[in-house]
C-alpha cells in the first residue's frame, strides 16, 4: 500500500496564486478558481486548495475548524474531545457539490468554536496557544481526524484533484472574502490523501507554497522543540509552524520573519550601511539559524488582514506580482494574474528573499 | 633475561638505489640508521624503528621503505601478535602500557556507513562556483525570547558567540605535548582561516597571546598555566572534563617534555611529570560544574562563552542534558577515536563510545527536552574529512573539532609514539633540534590549505543537496542514509536506511 | 635580483641540498646513476654541529672579490649572477682564498666551482631550494 503524507516525505512542484483587496472589498471565489486554469500543467490532479479570509463575518469571534474525518466514528470521538475543550456554537457538514472530478472524499465537517474559559485559566495559556495545541494534539494523536483550518473568519478548502475542480466542489463561488490564496499540486508520488493538499494552516495563518526545501529536516527538528508536531512531513506544514513561531510566539514583524527564513547572505549583510539594519540582520541570523529555509520556494503567507509573498533567497521558483486599483495579485505565472485582471499593471518579479507584504487597511476587515 | 621478540618493522633498503647520503641517519632521532665507513654501506637497527616514515619521506632516491615484519608468532585468532607482544612487554616492565593517538582497533566507523543525499529533478542542486555558498557559523547559547525596547526596536541581547568562517576548530593539544612550532602553526592558521584553535591544558605561551581572539583557552583538572590573564586572553574558555582517548583519567605529560618554556607556561618545575588528576577535585557532581562555569564567567566578565568538553561515554545524553542546564554555552563531545599524546593503551582501546552515536543521542535528547538552543554542540574524536564534517553537521553538530587531521597536515605519520618525546616530525617533542624540523610557516600553509580544501568540498556537498548555507544542514538528518546498519543503530543515529 | 638565502633557524643539517646540487649539476636524469658510489662536489655546503646548521653557497655579491681576484678571467658577472667559465680556470684558487663566505670550492677536475643558481642546468631554478624539506633555503628578492 502506498504510504500517505506523514508516513513518508513526498516532494512536489506546484502552482500558486493569490488576490487581496487593500480596501477590504470582498470578492467571490470565482476569480481565484479561474486563475488556476492557465496553470493547469503545474498540477497533476493530486492536490488543490484555497484559503479565504473574511468569509465568516457572522462568526468572526469564533475559531472555524475545518476537519477531515476518515469515518463517522472518528468524528464522534473527536467531537467528544472538542466538547471537553470548546464551546461549539455551530457544527455542520461542509457544503459541497458532487462532481465527477472529485471522488473518495472523507467526511468533511466544520465547527465554529470558542475555547472554554475555565480551561484557559487552568492551563494558564492564551487563547491562540490553546487552540494551536489542541490542533497539534488532534493531528498527531487522533488517527482518522485532521484539522485543516483553524482560524477566525477564514477558512481553507482543499482536496485531491485539480484546483479548478476543488473550487467547484467546495462551492467557492458562494463565499466572499477580501483575500484569497490558491494552490495546485504536483506531488512526485500518489498519496491520494486530502490532508496533504495545500494550503496548510494553523490558526489564521495559511501557506501556499511551491518548491521543495532542502532545509526541511533541519527546520522540522528545530521547530518541533517548541511543541509543534510535523505530522505531514511537508514543507508547507513546517513553514507554517515557523511563521507561527516567529510571528505569534516571538512577535517578530513580517519583515523580520522574512529576514529569518530567507535571510540575506552574509555578504549582503556586511554591505549594509544603516548600523541598526545591519546589526538586526546579523542578530536574526545568529539567533534563528535553524529557521533559515534553503532550496527553492515561493510562498504566499496569508493571515487575518493581509498576506506576504516571499521567494527563496536565490529565487529558484517563479513568482510575479501585479496590481489594479485596490487589488494586488500574486501568482506563479503572469497568465494567472491576467485571468483575474487583464489590465493589471506594475507587473514585476520580486527578487529572491524580498518580501511583498500587503495589508488591508485598518478597520476594513 | 628479558623476553625478546622480533622487531615490529623492517627497514628495507634498496642497495641498488642507496647513495649513502646519510640523510636517514641524520634525520632519525631513534638512531635506527648508521653509516659503516669501512664498507660504505648504511646499516639499520630495526629494534628502534617506530615507523614514523621520516627517513622514507626524505630519502632522495626512494631507496628506503619500512614494512611490517612478517616474522610472526604462530597464527592464533585469539592470541594475536599484538596481544602476545603486549604480554611480553608487561612481563618485562611490570608497567601500564602506554600509547598515543586514537584508538586503532577495528571498531565500526559510522561515518563510513552513512551516505549523503543529492538533489535530482524536484529541487535544483546549487553550483558553489557560481552561487554564494555560506559556511559561516556562530556558536554559543541562543536567547529563548526576543526582546524589544520601548520604541519597538530589537534588543540585541546575545550571549557571547564564537564566529567561525567554517564549522571547524582545531582541537585541544597542549603546549608541552606538542611543540612551540606546532602551536604557532595552529594559531597562525586559525587566525588566517577565521576559526579557533585550542591551547589544551598546558597554558598559553606568552608569544601567542596576540592570537587570543582565535584561541580557546582550556582549564583542565591539573589547572596547568591557568591564571587571570590566561583566561582573559582567549575568545572562549573550555573546561576539560574528559577526553575521548582516555575517558576517566587526566592528561599525562612525561617530565622529559617539561623543559624551559613548557615548564614556565605550565607553572610547574622542569622535569616534573604533569599528571592531571582524573577528576576535577572541585567537581564531583553537576552542581559543582555549574559553580566552575560561573566562576569562569565571573573571571571573564561574562564576555566569553564557556565550553564544557566531555568524553563520549555510555550515558552521554543525560550528561549533556545536565551540562546544557549548567550555564555552559557550548558542549564539546570527544569520541573514543580521538587522539592523545599519551594514554594507557587499555583505556585508549576499550573505553568510551563512537562520537557519531554520542552526537546523535545528545542532539536528540537536547531537542526532546527543548534545550538544544541553550548550547551549541561541537564534536571531535576522529573527524577525518570534509564529508565527516558534513555528516556531523547533518546529525546535529554546530561545529567539529579536528586534531589528528591537523597533525597529519603538519607532517605527523601516525606512528603513535608521541609519548617517547622523540617525534621526528618536530610535532610531539620538546627537543630543540627536533622542534625546528617543523617550520611554522610551512605548517600554517598546510593547515590553511587543508581547511580551504575541506571548505570547498563542504560547499560542493552542500550544493549537491541544494543547500546554500550550513545552518540549513545542521540537524538535517533527512540528508543522511545508513548503509549496512542494524535497526538499532539507525534508530540511535535517527536516520533511515539507504533505499528507504 | 633573486638570490639564494639560508635561514639557519630552519636548517636541519640533513645535507639534502648538497646531494640535490650535485645531481642538478651532473647533467643526468637519474639521481642514483649520477651519484651512487661517487664522491660528490656540491656547490652548496652545510656547516654546523648537532645544534646549529646552515648551508653556504655563493651570495652573488654586487661587487664580488672573487671576480677581481681571478687571474684568468674565468669569473664574470652575467645579469648579476657570478658565473665561472671552467675552460678558462687555471686552478689557482685565488677566488677560494678571497671569498669572505667560503662559497667557492674545488670541482672534481680541479677547477674552481661555484653556484650559478641552476639557471643553466636542467633544473632552471635552484635545486637546493626546491629540495629543502624545511624551507630553510629560499630563492627570493630581498
Amino acid at each position: 500500500m502506498n504510504r500517505i503524507e506523514g508516513q513518508i516525505r513526498i516532494p512536489s512542484g506546484c502552482a500558486i496564486a493569490a488576490v487581496i483587496s487593500k480596501d477590504g472589498n470582498r470578492m467571490t471565489g470565482e476569480k481565484i478558481v479561474e486563475s488556476m486554469k492557465p496553470m493547469h500543467d503545474r498540477s497533476n490532479g493530486l492536490g488543490g486548495g484555497f484559503a479565504a479570509y473574511g468569509i465568516y463575518p457572522e462568526y468572526k469571534e469564533f475559531y472555524a475548524l475545518h476537519m477531515f474525518f476518515n469515518d463517522r466514528s472518528s468524528r464522534k470521538n473527536c467531537e467528544a474531545f472538542l466538547k471537553e475543550r470548546f464551546e461549539i456554537v455551530k457544527s455542520e457538514l461542509m457544503p459541497t457539490r458532487k462532481i465527477p472530478a472529485i471522488t473518495d472524499e472523507p467526511v468533511i465537517w466544520r465547527y465554529f468554536v470558542a475555547p472554554l474559559q475555565s480551561n484557559l485559566h487552568n492551563l494558564q495559556l492564551d487563547e491562540k496557544e490553546y487552540v494551536a495545541r489542541t490542533v497539534m494534539k488532534i493531528n498527531s494523536e487522533m488517527p482518522g481526524s485532521f484539522v485543516f483550518s483553524s482560524g477566525k473568519n477564514m477558512g481553507a478548502f482543499k482536496a485531491v484533484g485539480f484546483p479548478e475542480d476543488v473550487g467547484v466542489f467546495y462551492k467557492l463561488d458562494e463565499y466572499e472574502g477580501y483575500s484569497w490564496t490558491a494552490h495546485g499540486r504536483y506531488p512526485t508520488n500518489t498519496p491520494g490523501w486530502w490532508g496533504g493538499a495545500h494550503p496548510f494552516t494553523l490558526l489564521d495563518y495559511s501557506i501556499v507554497h511551491n518548491g521543495e526545501i532542502s532545509s526541511y529536516d533541519a527546520n522540522r527538528r528545530f521547530i518541533e522543540m517548541f511543541g509543534y508536531k510535523c505530522t505531514l512531513q511537508t514543507d508547507t506544514e513546517v513553514i507554517t509552524y515557523i511563521m507561527d513561531y516567529l510571528i505569534r510566539v516571538q512577535k517578530l514583524t513580517l519583515d523580520e520573519a522574512a529576514s529569518v527564513i530567507a535571510a540575506p547572505f552574509w555578504s549582503t549583510i556586511d554591505g549594509k550601511t544603516d548600523p541598526y539594519e545591519k546589526e538586526k540582520l546579523k542578530f536574526l541570523r545568529t539567533v534563528f539559524p535553524s529557521m533559515l529555509i534553503t532550496g527553492p520556494f515561493s510562498i504566499v503567507f496569508g493571515f487575518n488582514g493581509g498576506l506576504m509573498a516571499l521567494n527563496d533567497r536565490l529565487k529558484l521558483r517563479s513568482m510575479v506580482v501585479g496590481e489594479k486599483d485596490d487589488k494586488v495579485f500574486i501568482a506563479s505565472e503572469e497568465a494567472a494574474i491576467r485571468v483575474m485582471e487583464p489590465n493589471a499593471s506594475n507587473m514585476h518579479a520580486p527578487a529572491g528573499g524580498e518580501p511583498v507584504i500587503v495589508k488591508v487597511k485598518e478597520g476594513a476587515f | 633475561m628479558a623476553l625478546l621478540f622480533y622487531p615490529e618493522f623492517e627497514v628495507i633498503r634498496n642497495e641498488n638505489r642507496c647513495i649513502a647520503c646519510r640523510v636517514c641517519e641524520r634525520q632519525c632521532a631513534n638512531e635506527v640508521h648508521s653509516h659503516d665507513s669501512e664498507s660504505g654501506l648504511m646499516l639499520s637497527d630495526e629494534t628502534k624503528c617506530v615507523n614514523c616514515q621520516r627517513c622514507v619521506s626524505l630519502c632522495p632516491t626512494r631507496a628506503l621503505k619500512i614494512v611490517k615484519s612478517d616474522c610472526t608468532f604462530r597464527e592464533n585468532a585469539n592470541w594475536q601478535n599484538d596481544t602476545i607482544k603486549e604480554v611480553y612487554k608487561q612481563a618485562n616492565s611490570g608497567g601500564v602500557l602506554l600509547s598515543s593517538m586514537g584508538n586503532p582497533k577495528p571498531f565500526p566507523v559510522y561515518w563510513d556507513k552513512i551516505l549523503i543525499n543529492a538533489s535530482q529533478v524536484t529541487n535544483p542542486s546549487i553550483d558553489p562556483l557560481r552561487e554564494p555558498m555560506e559556511t559561516k557559523v556562530f556558536i554559543g547559547k541562543k536567547p529563548s525570547q526576543i526582546e524589544r525596547d520601548k520604541d519597538g526596536k530589537l534588543q540585541f541581547n546575545l550571549s557571547p558567540q564564537l564566529e567561525l568562517s567554517m564549522p571547524v576548530m582545531f582541537s585541544a593539544m597542549s603546549y608541552g605535548s606538542i611543540s612551540y612550532n606546532a602551536h604557532k602553526s595552529l594559531a597562525t592558521a586559525a587566525r588566517e582561516l577565521g576559526i579557533l584553535y585550542n591551547t589544551g591544558e598546558g597554558g598559553l605561551h606568552e608569544d601567542f597571546y596576540i592570537y587570543g581572539e582565535n584561541t580557546v583557552v582550556q582549564v583542565a583538572s591539573g589547572r596547568f598555566g591557568v591564571h587571570e590573564d590566561y583566561l582573559k586572553a582567549g575568545a572562549a574558555v573550555e573546561i576539560k572534563m574528559g577526553q575521548g582517548a582516555k575517558p576517566g583519567i587526566g592528561g599525562h605529560l612525561p617530565g622529559t617534555k617539561i623543559v624551559g618554556d613548557v615548564s614556565r607556561t605550565r607553572m610547574i618545575p622542569e622535569g616534573s611529570d604533569a599528571i592531571s588528576p582524573a577528576p576535577h577535585h572541585d567537581i564531583y557532581s553537576i552542581e559543582d560544574l555549574r559553580q566552575l562555569v560561573y566562576s569562569l564567567k565571573e573571571a571573564t566578565e561574562y564576555k566569553k562563552p564557556i565550553i564544557v568538553k566531555v568524553a563520549a561515554v555510555h550515558n552521554i545524553a543525560a550528561i549533556a542534558s545536565g551540562i546544557a542546564r549548567s550555564g555552559a554555552d557550548i558542549i564539546a563531545i570527544d569520541g573514543f577515536r580521538g587522539g592523545t599524546g599519551a594514554a594507557p593503551t587499555r583505556i585508549r582501546d576499550n573505553v568510551g563510545i563512537p562520537v557519531e552515536l554520542a552526537l546523535a543521542a545528545v542532539d536528540k535528547r537536547l531537542r526532546d527536552e527543548g534545550i538544544r538552543n541553550n548550547v551549541s554542540l561541537v564534536v571531535g574524536g576522529s573527524i577525518r574529512s570534509a564529508s565527516d564534517v558534513v555528516k556531523a553537521v547533518a546529525l546535529g553538530a554546530d561545529a567539529c573539532y579536528i586534531a589528528t587531521a591537523a597533525l597529519l597536515a603538519l607532517g605527523c605519520h601516525l606512528c603513535r609514539a608521541c609519548q617517547t618525546g622523540k617525534c621526528n616530525w618536530g610535532i610531539a617533542t620538546q627537543k630543540p633540534e627536533l622542534v625546528k624540523r617543523l617550520n611554522p610557516e610551512i605548517g600554517k600553509e598546510h593547515l590553511v590549505n587543508l581547511m580551504n580544501a575541506w571548505r570547498h568540498e563542504i560547499k560542493e556537498l552542500m550544493g549537491g543537496m541544494g543547500i546554500n548555507s550550513i545552518e540549513a544542514l545542521r540537524g538535517n538528518r533527512l540528508m543522511l542514509r545508513g548503509i549496512g546498519l542494524t535497526d538499532k543503530e539507525l534508530e540511535i543515529l535517527g536516520i533511515s536506511h539507504a533505499g528507504e | 635580483m633573486k638570490r639564494v638565502f639560508v635561514n639557519e633557524e630552519w636548517c636541519l643539517g640533513c645535507h639534502l641540498c648538497e646531494y640535490n646540487c650535485a645531481f642538478a649539476n651532473s647533467g643526468m636524469t637519474d639521481m642514483v646513476k649520477a651519484l651512487k658510489g661517487k664522491k660528490i662536489y656540491p656547490k652548496i655546503h652545510v656547516n654546523g654541529d648537532d645544534k646549529i646548521n646552515f648551508a653556504v653557497s655563493c651570495r652573488h655579491c654586487e661587487d664580488p672579490l672573487c671576480v677581481k681576484a681571478c687571474i684568468a678571467g674565468a669569473l664574470n658577472i652575467k645579469d648579476g649572477r657570478v658565473c665561472i667559465d671552467k675552460t678558462r680556470c687555471v686552478g689557482c684558487y685565488s677566488c677560494i682564498m678571497v671569498c669572505p663566505y667560503g662559497s667557492l670550492s674545488v670541482s672534481e677536475n680541479g677547477t674552481a666551482s661555484k653556484c650559478e643558481l641552476c639557471l643553466e642546468n636542467a633544473c632552471g631554478e635552484p635545486a637546493c631550494v626546491k629540495g629543502c624539506p624545511n624551507r630553510a633555503i629560499v630563492y627570493e628578492e630581498r
